[in-house]
């Protein structure tokens, strides 16, 4: 049967029963969709998460959930957290905040106001931390965050973020002083060396160049291109110009994996010659799989590494950890990945201290936190950052990450100047 | 600024690379654009999922790269893959588009757009990617002016493909179908021309093109699931300033626009560079009005 | 006067029932109040295109611009009367250095809101004669130009944050939760605009606008002054976008140039998909593709999540290819053709 016909403007239509198959369809699923409450089990401790899932954060977002899924699984296999006798087991409630701040705010509230969780994981990058900073805030719900580094999120005071990673300002302060050292090899004294920085145009790169600024102030090193990509815009082919143009003694660049990625590759494309260059996100982008020749004697700002020496109780070693997560999930892991780890390594240790499900206690337990990992040791000073662990420099040798920096840990002399290809 | 004019002045043949890297902006832009003029002029559609196709076939020409395929086989398979795509989605969903409203179009392709997205990024998965070409670049001035062999490759593959689709729609049956079909549906039809062929057509010849932009970006530029609005942004602007019905004045001002994105990132600074290419754009706009209103018309 | 938009006594109850559901639902369902504060928010971005776009034949793809102008606008007089914007931004504001208290906060508010509206206003009236003398694509198009640039320069301008954003006053403690003082204000809003639309529709300037819209050079020939129409026209939209804009701005708290304020990604097309979803140019059309519009996404990304997107993007395909005239334009057209022999 063809149904009804209509008379309408643009002709006759056949009012199908389609339509009102589709009509019908879409009512059952509006009310059908009555709210349905998170498994209340007693024996369940939930956090809430709202990561990037989609969007221009989807890779890291994907490294992020990985990362808190392998620690939530690690942990609940070895029994939960014991709290007065009873074992509880953690779960993560998951959102997609699309890698936008408005998006994540709202669902952060709605994780706390709707469905009751009292404790919530950080998202990926500082634009997203920096916008449900209040929010968490407000509730008064304690936050770890493995993945916003902006050192703005601690600068105001608030109680209750608590986060694992090493500020971004320290990113590339190491690559700063690293040339400052090696000055003599590029012929000049410190204070004559020049640098070129490309950062992106989000909180994250910005707090990076301010750390680069405030280290190249104290070698009294001159900033001679400081340019700001519009994060839209893949292409650093014209501001890689210019630092042919003026050639810089080192050239900083940070704009995630896509700045990662465009500046390795036009950098060989152009045949930009600087003594030094140094990037940031490079294992996430899979630099030096993915390109080890444009790549070689690159050097990369990492917050972690599965050489180091690192030892904790849940994952035992750095390379443990680093197995454990290629085994799961078929890819090396990326420091995006351990830190996320970690931090509900830290919510579980927390919770064992506090022995209580109080969010009060549990964020006062956390401030008390001095936790050696496999990601590294964590201790939190009143304004919530990790001071007890450092950056590390890599240099991609061969198409593989060497550890140059900190000395202690290095592993080989870094090749500076860059020869030339 | 004035540092940056300085430089200019000192080494003018940064001038020329400047310009070359423009020239390679503009040529992907300058596909995307045909294209949508195309699909524009003939069905009166507006595809606003072009961004997703060039990143489709992006990220088509990047798996294929990294199984080992050359790159120049790639262009083609990533068209190729494309254009089957096109047909399906003209049959699934266009077909019943054609002849509504102009946002009837916008609606569904934005909803195409979407879906695409996210299948993409399953498929694909969410990271960043790069075809990497070991062509290399050859090197004039005492290496201060790269020209890249692959981006001599592109941009002459945008010409060609160019030429290829004006000759097609002078000469060709089928072109001149199109023509016909664009000029006066109707007449095309009482004429014998299948007009809902010559849409499918156009719009599985779109996708084509997008996919063979998308390769060829993906030899210099990243290449992201979710990264695709900049190119629909881009090629919807061009196509209106140029003048829609103009296909070859799309060609000139996508290449046009990426010298003057280029210039312009240089002298002001890169975060002023999408400024600049938007104000500009806004400003011809209403240049061009301003001269029609003072003869008392309007662009239309 | 076209029966659709006489006030007779049903639609009086139903307006006074809808209101009195607006009013009780955020306390009823407190745990969704930001997002009945945006759905409210989203109403009035699809009214305002609408106005512009469906009742005047005016697509504009730029809207955001004045959302965005609105924002900062807000924002600005929010912080400004109290400190230096320049170095709240600097140090990205917020936090323990830069504390409003209760009657800063709401002085900032009741003085921002109608700041951002009038920041809107006053621009959309400049832009108004460059602007609107251009018709069609090139005026859809030069509204996006003009939106995205406005985002790329915002996020070039270090007094207003950059590319780093920019924070909205934090609420004092004592104030308790001000999302529900934000829920009544929207609600407020939205009420106020489609009151002001219904109106401005059923007066002669509704009937120009559609004039316009079907035949703008035959209205003109006639000697109907349309340009006086269309810039009101869209100086209103563009006031009520900035006062939208403003409380969104509120609502989210961080501002962000790009994705936030001048989001043509996201609420610059939303706010056209909404209009067309509901039905261009009539005036429940908006308002029920908003609902329809948040609603649905909502429940797919809360339950289909992995597959949020893709679900969202085949309903808005089966919509556009099975109700072309929106959900609303369906329904008219449906009573239209059973009502009448």
């Amino acid at each position: 049967m063809s149904g009804k016909e209509i008379r309408t403007a643009a002709g006759v239509s056949n009012v199908s029963p389609l339509r009102g198959l589709l009509a019908g369809i879409f009512c059952v699923v509006l009310i059908g969709s009555a709210e349905v409450a998170l498994c209340a089990d007693n024996t369940f401790i939930i956090l809430g998460a709202a990561v990037s899932l989609t969007g221009k954060y989807a890779l890291n977002g994907a490294n992020t959930k990985n990362g808190y899924d392998l620690a939530v699984r690690q942990i609940n296999d070895r029994g939960g957290v014991k709290i007065g006798g009873t074992s509880y087991k953690f779960e993560i409630s998951y959102y997609d905040d699309e890698s936008t701040p408005a998006r994540g705010t709202e669902l952060v509230e709605r994780l706390i106001q709707q469905d009751g969780v009292k404790f919530i994981l950080g998202p990926y990058s500082s634009g997203l931390t920096k916008a449900i900073l209040p929010i968490i805030e407000r509730h008064k719900v304690p936050m770890v965050e493995a993945n916003g580094a902006a050192r703005e999120l601690f600068t105001k005071g608030y109680r209750y973020i608590f986060a694992v990673l090493s500020t971004s300002d320290q990113y590339l302060i190491p690559a700063i002083d690293l040339a400052a050292e090696q000055a003599d090899k590029l012929g000049k004294t410190p204070s004559e060396i020049r640098i070129a920085m490309v950062m992106e145009n989000d909180p994250f790169a910005q707090d990076v160049r301010a750390g680069v600024l405030a280290d190249a102030r104290r070698h009294s090193m001159n900033c001679v291109i400081d340019d700001q990509l519009p994060p839209e815009l893949n292409d650093m082919s014209v501001t890689l110009t210019k630092v042919k143009a003026l050639k810089p003694d080192v050239l900083v660049v940070s704009g995630h994996e896509k700045g990662a990625l465009t500046a390795v590759n036009q950098i060989e494309a152009l045949r930009v010659d600087v003594p030094v260059i140094a990037l940031t996100h490079c294992d996430s982008a899979q630099l030096a799989k993915r390109l080890p020749k444009a790549s070689q004697h690159v050097l990369c700002a990492h917050q972690w590494h599965r050489s180091l020496k690192h030892k904790g109780d849940l994952f035992g070693s750095a390379e443990a950890f680093a197995q454990v997560f290629e085994k799961t999930y078929g890819y090396e892991a990326p420091y995006q990945a351990a830190q996320s780890a970690a931090a509900v390594y830290v919510f579980a240790d927390a919770f064992t201290r506090a022995q209580s499900l109080d969010p009060e206690k549990v964020r006062d337990a956390i401030s008390a936190t001095d936790l050696p990992t496999f990601y590294g040791p964590i201790k939190f000073d009143e304004t919530g950052k990790n001071i007890a662990k450092p950056m590390i420099l890599t240099q991609i040798i061969d198409g593989e990450y060497v550890v140059v920096s900190p000395k202690k840990w290095a592993t080989a002399k870094p090749v500076i100047p860059r020869p030339k290809h | 600024m004035v540092s940056n004019l300085l430089i200019l002045h000192e080494a003018p043949v940064l001038g020329l690379q400047l310009a070359i890297d423009g020239l390679l902006i503009g040529a992907v832009f300058a596909l995307a654009a045909y294209g949508m003029a195309l699909v524009w002029g003939v069905a009166n559609i507006i595809n606003v999922a072009q961004g997703e196709f060039v990143m489709l076939g992006g990220l088509v020409a990047v798996y294929a790269a990294e199984q080992g395929a050359p790159v120049l086989l790639a262009v083609p398979l990533a068209a190729l893959c494309l254009y089957v795509l096109g047909w399906i989605l003209y049959y699934t969903i266009i077909v019943h588009l054609v002849g509504r409203d102009m946002f009837n179009s916008v609606l569904a392709t934005f909803g195409i757009a979407i879906v695409l997205q996210q299948l993409m990024a399953h498929v694909f998965g969410g990271a960043d990617r790069i075809a990497a070409n070991g062509l290399g670049s050859w090197f004039l001035f005492d290496g201060l002016v790269a020209i890249g062999k692959m981006k001599v490759l592109v941009f002459a593959a945008c010409i060609v493909l160019g030429v290829t689709l004006s000759v097609f729609l002078l000469r060709s049956r089928q072109g001149q179908a199109i023509r016909a079909v664009a000029q006066k549906p109707e007449a095309a039809s009482v004429l014998g021309i299948d007009t809902k062929r010559v849409y499918g057509l156009t719009y599985a010849v779109n996708a084509a093109i997008c996919g063979a932009a998308g390769a060829l970006a993906a030899t210099a530029y990243t290449i992201h699931p979710y990264g695709g609005l900049s190119y629909t942004i881009r090629s919807f602007m061009i196509v209106v300033v140029a003048g829609l019905g103009n296909l070859g004045g799309v060609i000139w001002a996508a290449l046009s626009l990426g010298v003057a994105e280029s210039f312009a990132g240089f002298i002001f600074g890169a975060q002023y560079q999408i400024a600049f290419v938007f104000t500009l754009l806004v400003a011809v706009l209403v240049f061009r009005n301003w001269r029609l209103k003072r003869q008392r018309r309007y662009l239309a | 006067m076209d029966e659709t938009r006489a006030l007779t006594l049903k639609r009086l109850l139903m307006i006074a029932g809808l209101l009195a559901v607006g009013g009780v639902a955020p306390l009823l369902f407190p745990a969704y109040q930001l997002q009945l504060t945006e759905l409210l928010l989203f109403m009035v971005f699809a009214l305002c295109w609408d106005l512009v776009g469906g009742q005047m034949g005016y697509n504009s793809f730029g809207n955001v611009l004045f959302v965005g102008l609105g924002m900062y606008a807000a924002a600005i007089v929010q912080v400004g009367l109290f400190y230096d914007v320049g170095l709240y931004n600097e140090a990205r504001g917020g936090g323990t250095d830069f504390v409003f208290s209760e009657s800063q906060f709401m002085t900032g508010l009741a003085l921002g809101i109608p700041a951002a509206a009038i920041v809107a206003a006053l621009a959309a009236w400049l832009l108004g004669s460059l602007v609107l003398t251009m018709r069609g694509h090139y005026f859809a198009i030069c509204t996006l130009g003009l939106g995205i640039a406005a985002g790329q320069i915002a996020a070039g301008i270090p007094w207003l944050g950059a590319g780093s954003g920019m924070l909205t006053p934090n609420p004092p403690e004592s104030l308790g939760h001000v999302s529900l003082l934000l829920y009544y204000l929207a609600l407020g809003l939205a009420v106020l605009c489609t009151l002001t639309f219904a109106w401005l529709l059923s007066t002669r300037l509704g009937l120009t606008l559609n004039a316009i819209r079907d035949d703008e050079d035959k209205a003109e020939a006639m000697g109907i002054k349309t340009h006086a129409a269309k810039v009101t026209a869209w100086v209103v939209a563009a006031g009520f976008l900035g006062a939208a804009g403003a409380l969104y701005g509120n609502m989210v708290r961080f501002i962000d140039p790009i994705q936030t304020a001048f989001a043509g990604a996201t609420i610059g097309v939303w706010m056209i998909l909404m209009a067309l979803l509901g039905g261009k140019g009539t005036l429940l059309g908006p308002i029920v593709g908003a609902i329809v519009f948040q609603v649905t996404k909502e429940l797919f990304w809360t339950y289909l999540l992995g597959w949020q997107r893709v679900a969202l993007g085949l309903l808005i395909i089966l919509v556009a290819v099975f109700f072309p005239s929106g959900i609303v334009g369906f329904v008219r057209e449906r009573k239209r053709a059973e009502g009448k022999p």
